[in-house]
């Protein structure tokens, strides 16, 4: 049976966009630099969702949370750092007013990012939740509920975390986020298990 | 030249002359006339010795010694005692064989100590991945074989160690544990064949139980505890679901030395909410009786089917020599997550229901099926998608992994259990992705409630599996109970588990609290006792963390006066009598 021009179409968009996703999967996973820890001037791209992939700008951050999931990318090779979990990032938009004082200097626009690696013992930290301790939403690991609050650098408020999620600097340009230098503090886990 | 020694070399001589004495005061270094572990000191282990995960293949965890007992326990006093160094749960057994102590951490860590003095031989600590995390960091103990160690690591390697000096001597990649895939449990070793099964279920994995070559590390066999197509038990799937059902096999098996058949319990089937696999979905909460030699599926008994509670049945189930209703039974008894206390007959081909009832409240079952043994669902407390269902008892179940005992001297099974806690969850359909959670729920949608007005949590039950009846039972008002019992010929029942710390010796036939001790942290791992030099000793690892932390939050949300501050921290702790 010949093929309608309508089904010819769309089979040649599946394979496009099959192929494009090979691609992305292959740069993600063993191009050069997708395993280094993100740098200055990497742009951050969508890590999860309809979005996957794409830059992030100031107005898809929701004001007052949740956070959204990204991966750094460095923007000459166009490589995600996705080859390795302990570049995720937590990109959340928060009123400058709630933020304390070392914290909202480092803000921008109130725009904070952070580590997404809980650093009790590596788990991602998913939740945006309110707080088992307080009335505040705040970043929660589930796996061994350690509470972190953005507000004041991502200190532990609740559970076994031993420390602060690392920071990463932000900086902004035509609406886009950007890395403005590498994690302050250590990323990750003092103890994988 | 002159000779004499300067001030400052004299006192440099001193530190270097202190230092060897220290050294040697810490025995480091390789043990000396080590016992090989035998396949017939396996079968038999002398009354002395703790050398597999309960003791015995049977998996009673019983120990034939009576130094201590229920006249003299009330002077049980620490001996010595030896910081891990780690946080988190520490769930291992110490392991005995002849006067050597082997004792495994969260962390990827054995120790080897001297088991009457608490001196270190020597410390073996895995380099483990920096993006690995872990739900659950904890190991369960090593396994013995003539003169090497094996331990089944968090990132999903089997690593054998020189019993002797603590050096890797193979090291095997299992699967993957950027895909969720990791081990936690203590390996059988059965005739030079190291038997694992994989941890992973909250992360889509299709669970296996594998064996490898003791001498070199050889992948032996491999059997999916969910079948492949074509495979007997497989249209209890449908579609796809099996792939990713879960059924992960994390505890030590028993193993019935007569009829060369290991007993391994599976996990429950994934994502969590039943509607999500339709079907029986063979052998989730499930034993499967499996030939060590080939891997072979003999037989299986399913303790429920289609589970939707997160109910593991990993627990491997007690072989015990039953006299019920006028005959004698070669049977396999099992408290289970899921509420009930089962017994059941194993015989070479088959596995058949025997009995089972409720050990704890629950709602979930209206009954059991007397013909087939299954249970009989109540629909209301069936988690599904799209709406929040509750069910009791709570997804850690009547008991969780914490291992039950039986002494033959009593004729009772001692079983860990928890009461009046229920929970509930809205069931989600959220796409897997390979490494990351996937429960079919929101993480943070899991709850654990409380029953209003309940005045104890905890239980310490003593059943007679014979009759059914339920002989005494200790109650813990504040806490729940997260750890393993072990019986003695002493007619004692040791326990840790609850939230205050306190490690104790109860009387096997009344349930009389005879002794306790409070200890550095709260108690989940596994009590054991040896004898060197006609001494009688009980050890025990104090370090609280996991599933018994996780509870311990959610109870700090119920309102009822328990705070969430169980300090961590590992010790191992060596207790005798006082002379």
């Amino acid at each position: 049976m010949e093929q309608s021009r309508r089904t010819l179409l769309l089979g040649a968009l599946a394979t496009t966009a099959c192929l494009g996703c090979s691609t992305q999967s292959r740069a993600g996973e063993d191009a050069p630099g997708s395993d280094e820890r993100p740098q200055k001037g990497d742009v951050l791209v969508f890590s999860e969702g309809d979005q996957e992939g794409k830059p992030i700008t100031v107005a898809d951050l929701p004001a007052g949370g949740p956070p959204v999931h990204a991966w750094p990318k460095d923007p000459k090779t166009s490589v995600v750092r996705s080859g390795s979990r302990l570049n995720e990032i937590l990109i959340i938009r928060l009123d400058p007013a709630d933020l304390d004082e070392k914290t909202r200097e480092r803000a921008v626009d109130g725009i904070l990012a952070y580590s997404a690696i809980c650093t009790h013992a590596g788990c991602p930290v998913t939740a945006w939740v309110k707080s088992d301790v307080g009335d505040k939403d705040v970043f929660k690991c589930m796996c061994h509920n350690s509470e972190y609050d953005p507000r004041a650098g991502a200190q532990v408020v609740f559970g076994p975390a031993p420390r602060r999620l690392a920071a990463l600097p932000l900086a902004i340009a035509d609406g886009s986020l950007s890395v403005a230098g590498s994690f302050i503090g250590k990323v990750g886990g003092v103890q994988p298990g | 030249m002159n000779t004499s020694m300067t001030r400052k070399q004299w006192y440099l001589s001193g530190f270097v002359a202190f230092t060897c004495l220290a050294a040697t005061a810490a025995m480091a270094g390789p043990i000396e006339n080590y016992s090989p572990v035998t396949a017939q000191r396996r079968e038999n282990p002398e009354p002395a010795n703790w050398m597999l995960y309960r003791r015995t293949y049977d998996g009673q965890g019983y120990s034939p010694l009576d130094q201590i007992n229920t006249s003299n326990v009330k002077n049980l006093t620490p001996v010595w005692t030896f910081a891990t160094g780690v946080v988190e749960g520490h769930e291992a057994p110490p392991i005995i064989n002849n006067g050597v102590m082997f004792v495994a951490t969260p962390m990827g860590q054995v120790i080897a100590l001297n088991a009457k003095t608490g001196d270190e031989y020597w410390r073996y600590k895995r380099q483990l991945p920096d993006d690995l995390f872990q739900l659950h960091p904890t190991s369960r103990g090593v396994g013995l074989w003539e003169d090497k160690l094996y331990l089944a690591t968090t990132d999903d390697h089997v690593v054998a160690l020189d019993a002797k000096t603590g050096k890797v001597v193979w090291d095997t990649k299992v699967q993957d544990y950027k895909k969720g895939q990791y081990m936690t449990l203590m390996p059988l070793v059965v005739d030079g064949k190291v038997i694992v099964g994989g941890s992973g279920g909250e992360f889509g994995v299709r669970g296996y139980v594998a064996a490898f070559d003791a001498k070199d590390g050889k992948e032996l066999w491999r059997t999916y505890t969910i079948p492949g197509e074509g495979e007997p038990g497989h249209d209890t799937w449908q579609g796809d679901d099996w792939k990713n059902g879960g059924g992960s096999a994390w505890m030590t098996g028993n193993y019935d030395k007569d009829t060369k058949t290991v007993y391994w319990g599976v996990g429950n089937a994934a994502p969590w909410p039943g509607e999500m696999h339709p079907g029986d979905n063979l052998y989730t909460s499930s034993v499967l009786a499996l030939d060590p030699n080939n891997g072979k599926i003999k037989t299986y008994h399913q303790y429920h089917q289609n589970d939707s509670w997160d109910w593991d049945e990993v627990e491997a189930p007690i072989l015990i020599d039953l006299q019920r209703d006028g005959r004698n039974i070669k049977s396999l008894v099992h408290p289970g997550r899921d509420a009930i206390f089962w017994v059941l007959e194993r015989t070479p081909t088959k596995i058949n229901y025997v009995a089972g009832w409720p050990f704890v409240s629950t709602d979930v079952w209206k009954g059991i099926d007397a013909e087939t043994g299954k249970p009989i669902v109540d629909p209301a407390h069936k988690p599904v998608v799209g709406k929040r269902v509750e069910f009791c008892p709570s997804l850690w179940g009547g008991k969780d992994w914490p291992s039950a005992a039986y002494s033959e001297r009593t004729k009772l099974v001692y079983v860990p259990a928890n009461e009046n806690f229920c929970g509930g969850f809205t069931g989600e359909k959220i796409p897997l992705k390979p490494g990351e959670l996937w429960l079919g729920t929101k993480p943070e949608d899991i709850g654990l409630k409380a029953k209003p007005g309940a005045d104890h949590f905890g239980e310490l039950q003593a059943w007679d599996p014979a009759t059914g009846k339920k002989v005494w039972q200790h109650n813990f008002p504040k806490s729940q109970l997260f750890g393993s019992v072990t019986a003695t010929a002493g007619d004692l029942v040791f326990a840790g588990g609850t939230n205050d710390r306190n490690f104790r010796a109860f009387n096997a036939k009344t349930g009389e609290l005879l002794w306790e001790q409070k200890t550095n942290s709260g108690i989940m791992g596994m009590p054991v006792s040896y004898e060197i030099d006609g001494t009688q000793y009980i050890a025990i690892q104090s370090g609280w963390g996991v599933d018994a932390q996780r509870i311990q939050d959610a109870l700090a949300t119920n309102n009822i006066g328990i705070e969430s501050n169980v300090p961590q921290g590992g010790v191992i702790w060596v207790f005798a009598l006082k002379k």
